[in-house]
């Protein structure tokens, strides 16, 4: 199928600022999409609110847009009732680790079947660029005038430890690697978080003097590097982006189906 | 290249094969960010006075796809012709 096949086109242009990641979040989406040879039928997108949520209104899947920082809950409702169909959960940082970090951690925990997309751009984008728990120390936000005193997360070890199987992080310049890595979440069984760094060039970017968001990807180029090269040995400051951990452990709703049959099972005897 | 409507399009060749590539511009999506601009190894598009992307120099294009896959505004699509098709 071609590209726009999987758009809905009467919304487009859509609404994403010149040059906001999200947009390569979701151009690269639905080349992964493509490449499985999945259906639009096969999957299910579930959404909460902020400019990140926005990418369920333009993806003609089935598609879910909720509340802010509940699409975790609302998907696993979803998943349990059509365990056959593949869950994909985008999220701001905001949206994910802030109003919904404990249904992140949980549905880590569990280990449901999903692939939870975090497009980071390390600000409240949608209302006006407030701080999130990425934003940084010392970084600047509309809601930290001074400088921001809140240290940030690290999405990949929250997410490691809370259980997820499938932990990755890449960004909005490194798109040919975030195919791949899509790829390999969707068909993952079990919870799969995809961190990509992905510019605000409006809110983050202007607060922090970052320029515009081909400097901002180019900022991604020179400040990342693949896991465990041997720049990171040399340059501790450099993020890492690749495949952390990708492991098989029973999965929530295939366990859930076992304890029906199990009970069952008993009845009729 | 041809303007039609709200889309560009221009064809390039690699020397190296007789496929011949197609490079579409929607124009009404695109939000002359710059990014196809900047990051295209070959310097074959650029924004024009509306502040759109255009291809200034279709020749060049090794058919690499940076520009199709990180274009945040889905205007860019590279549509291959293959040998004996028209
Ligand atoms: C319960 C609730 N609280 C607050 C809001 C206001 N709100 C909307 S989007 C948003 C944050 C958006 O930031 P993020 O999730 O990081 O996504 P981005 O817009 O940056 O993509 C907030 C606080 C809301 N819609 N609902
Ligand atoms: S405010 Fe930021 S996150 Fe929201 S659309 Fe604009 S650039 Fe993207
Ligand atoms: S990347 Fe897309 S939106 Fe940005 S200038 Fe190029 S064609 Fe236009
Ligand atoms: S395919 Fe590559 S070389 Fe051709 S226009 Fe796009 S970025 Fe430039």
């Amino acid at each position: 199928m071609a590209v726009r096949d999987y758009i809905r086109e009467r919304f487009m242009p859509h609404i994403w600022c010149p040059g906001c990641g999200h947009g390569i979040v979701m151009n690269t989406l639905i080349r992964a999409v493509e490449n499985l040879g999945l259906r639009k039928n096969d999957i299910i997108m579930v959404s909460g609110i902020g400019c990140s949520a926005r990418i369920t209104g333009y993806l003609d899947f089935h598609t879910l847009h909720t509340l802010h920082g509940r699409a975790l809950a609302f998907a696993t409702g979803v998943k349990l009732g059509r365990p056959d169909l593949h869950i994909i959960v985008p999220m701001g940082d905001g949206d994910a680790t802030a109003i919904g970090g404990n249904h992140f951690i949980h549905a880590a925990r569990r280990n449901i079947d999903m692939t939870a997309i975090i497009m980071n751009n390390r600000i409240y984008g949608m209302t006006g660029g407030q701080y999130s728990p990425l934003s940084g120390y010392g970084r600047m936000a509309t809601t930290a005038p001074y400088g921001n005193i809140d240290q940030a997360f690290d999405i990949v070890e929250l997410a490691w430890s809370a259980g997820a199987t499938f932990v990755a992080r890449t960004t909005t310049y490194h798109a040919h690697d975030m195919v791949t890595i899509l790829e390999k979440a969707i068909v993952h069984k079990g919870f799969s978080v995809v961190e990509v760094l992905s510019q605000c060039p409006t809110y983050y970017g202007r607060k922090n003097k970052l320029g515009d968001a081909v400097e901002m990807m180019k900022s991604y180029q020179k400040g990342t590097t693949p896991i465990g090269s041997n720049a990171k040995k040399q340059n501790p400051d450099l993020v890492e982006r690749g495949i952390f951990v990708q492991e098989e452990k029973p999965e929530y709703c295939t366990e859930y189906e076992k304890i029906i049959q199990k009970v069952k099972g008993e009845k009729q005897r | 290249m041809t303007i039609s409507g709200e889309s560009l399009k221009a064809t390039s060749q690699k020397k190296s094969s007789k496929n011949k590539i197609f490079i579409e511009i929607r124009r009404d999506w695109c939000k002359g960010c710059g990014i196809c601009v900047a990051f295209c190894p070959k310097k074959v598009l650029e924004l024009d006075e509306h502040e759109k992307s255009s291809i200034s120099n279709p020749e060049a294009c090794t058919q690499c796809g940076f520009c199709e896959l990180h274009c945040p505004d889905m205007a860019i699509e590279l549509i291959l012709i293959q040998e004996g098709t028209k």
